[in-house]
């Protein structure tokens, strides 16, 4: 059904997509943590630090990540040479791309369910005996779970199609950092790349309907357990 | 003993209460809203910052002298909230396993088994929190605390984010736990009715201070609790114990001082303790034995004090040798029968209008309580 080179960017893409969230998840929920609950001075700074992939241009946030991770980057020859770790033009990278560019929707989701939960509830524990994390770990991760899952869910369908940072931190190679939209572009740079181009168009619609009709099914399921 | 003596200073909120209280039994905090009495209990709890000290049967939790302060996880006190605060990601098991997993093996009062049953709880054990009623979020509340082996149990107006009609899902459990477990518990009220029906010990709160403290029947005397509770439930608080049957009337006879009080009690037998609750506007004195009268009940005593209310009436406090009663009268009546200190009266209270709460079994310990 799908020729070699489809297949390989689906691949690629949901390698892309699948890794940027498990790096990005964490760091929005302590993000998420830190912005609802944490007082501390240049709160509003992270907010907005947070936030800034939002408003700038995908190729910004390309740029400065080739600045930082490059080879010759201050933290891409940290990485290279302590580790032998190299980001640009990797998947890792364009893992590492999407990620920033999906934080602010998965921190923003996370945030949401993280004010709903009741603090009261936090205290209850607390008089039960349970200390900060065994707190944050049985009772309100667990309330924040219909979020985390949305900011998840959000941030890889996001992951799926995020194109300028990758294309300049990651560049277009096949099968390494030629996700969907990367081969989608290809193919509409080609003469003869019409029938390929709606052929990945019609690939990335089908994707993206199953991933919000999944993330819903899994939110509604989740809501029931919490009983709303 | 409980001890408290704590200052906590929130904003322009300051709390600075002192008291100590017999344990076991229930000390009661009464007071208007806004008198301090969650932030005190808060403090108690730990999960608000205060400086001073409480300590229970002489083991402090918070002592700022010796530089002592237990996080609240582990302090082992048990909390029930005004709002429950059930977690609703867990079933009824879950939420009463969760302080239970958490605490010391062994029981203190009572076994996870023999709790679930005396809070009949059995048949909620799978269903989620938002399946329950009031009384049945604010009873495994209560299971949840108790099962987590607390040495001081908080009660945070338990009762007053539910019906009148089903706040009798929880009371009597809560009695129950009184008389059974022996349980300390500190139990925040602004309800005089809750208050006399369970505490064994009153704190009274006011602007973030204890203006009285004392036993029930103690406070009941008191000018700045009259005040408090208001005109309509001034009255005396009596504690007494069932003298006699009267199987022909089917009333029971109370000793009150060296008198004696008929009533119609259910379920009482002799040597049940019993509290009464006798308003000051449901007595009526004479200055001479009584007779020809439907009431049937008439103490002799001394009249000790008449204390003027303002408007046309005054406040007699009547010693009935061993108790002493209230009652109001216009200032005229006082002329007419030249009431004055020193004076032997008849005090006449009539039965119908006694509010009585049954306390455990005081002469057979260890009797066996069926669940409410």
């Amino acid at each position: 059904m799908l020729t070699p080179a489809e297949s390989e960017a689906l691949r690629v893409s949901l390698v892309v997509a699948t890794e940027s969230v498990v790096l990005s998840l964490p760091l929005a929920v302590g993000a998420a943590w830190l912005l609802v609950r944490a007082r501390f001075t240049g709160r509003t700074l992270l907010d907005a630090v947070v936030h800034l992939p939002l408003v700038l241009p995908p190729v910004v946030v390309g740029y400065l990540l080739l600045v930082v991770f490059g080879i010759r980057g201050p933290l891409g020859a940290w990485l290279h040479d302590s580790f032998g770790i190299r980001l640009a033009f990797t998947t890792g990278g364009a893992a590492l791309a999407t990620a920033v560019m999906s934080f602010p929707l998965m921190v923003r989701a996370i945030r949401l369910s993280l004010e709903g939960v009741n603090p009261g509830l936090e205290e209850a524990a607390r008089t039960l005996g349970a200390g900060a994390l065994d707190r944050f770990v049985t009772i309100t991760l667990p309330l924040m779970a219909p979020g985390i899952l949305a900011g998840a869910v959000t941030a890889f369908a996001a992951g799926l199609g995020e194109f300028g940072a990758v294309i300049t931190f990651a560049s277009n190679i096949p099968g390494e950092t030629r996700t969907l939209p990367l081969a989608l572009y290809t193919a509409i740079q080609s003469p003869d790349g019409n029938l390929a181009a709606g052929r990945l168009a019609t690939l990335s619609i089908g994707l993206g309907l199953a991933g919000l009709v999944g993330a819903e099914w899994l939110a509604r399921r989740l809501r029931a357990r919490l009983g709303h | 003993m409980f001890e408290t003596q704590l200052t906590v200073a929130r904003g322009t909120f300051r709390l600075q209460a002192e008291f100590r209280a017999p344990t076991p039994g229930v000390i009661a905090l009464f007071g208007p809203s806004g008198a301090g009495k969650s932030t005190l209990v808060n403090a108690i709890a730990g999960l608000v910052p205060a400086t001073g000290r409480v300590a229970l049967d002489g083991v402090p939790w918070l002592d700022s002298a010796s530089g002592t302060d237990w996080p609240a996880e582990r302090r082992r006190i048990g909390y029930v909230f005004q709002d429950a605060r059930l977690f609703p990601h867990l079933d009824v098991a879950g939420n009463l396993a969760y302080g239970a997993r958490r605490a010391p093996p062994a029981p203190r009062y009572a076994a996870h088994e023999e709790i679930v049953t005396l809070l009949g709880l059995g048949a909620l054990l799978g269903r989620r929190v938002h399946q329950l009623s009031g009384g049945e979020r604010q009873r495994v509340a209560l299971g949840r605390a108790l099962l987590a082996q607390p040495r001081l149990l908080l009660l945070d107006e338990p009762l007053a984010a539910i019906d009148a009609a089903r706040r009798d899902e929880v009371l009597p459990y809560l009695e129950l736990l009184r008389d059974r477990f022996s349980i300390p518990m500190l139990y925040v009220s602004h309800q005089l009715d809750e208050v006399l029906r369970l505490a064994t010990h009153v704190v009274v709160l006011a602007a973030g201070g204890v203006v009285a403290s004392g036993t029930p029947a103690d406070l009941s005397l008191d000018a700045g609790f009259r005040e408090l509770v208001g005109r309509e439930a001034v009255g005396a608080v009596l504690e007494a114990e069932v003298a006699a049957m009267e199987p022909a009337t089917g009333l029971v006879s109370v000793a009150v001082g060296r008198g004696r009080l008929r009533l119609a009690l259910p379920g009482a037998q002799v040597g049940t303790r019993v509290r009464l609750q006798v308003l000051a506007r449901d007595v009526i004195l004479a200055t001479e034995p009584p007779h020809g009268l439907s009431v049937r009940n008439a103490l002799e005593g001394t009249l000790c004090a008449i204390v003027d209310e303002g408007r046309d009436e005054a406040l007699a406090v009547i010693d009935v040798r061993g108790a002493r009663l209230l009652a109001r009268l216009t200032r005229a009546a006082v002329a007419e029968l030249r009431l004055r200190p020193g004076l032997a009266v008849w005090a006449l209270v009539k039965a119908a209008s006694l509010r009585s709460h049954v306390f455990a079994h005081a002469k057979t310990p260890g009797v066996e309580l069926a669940p409410p």
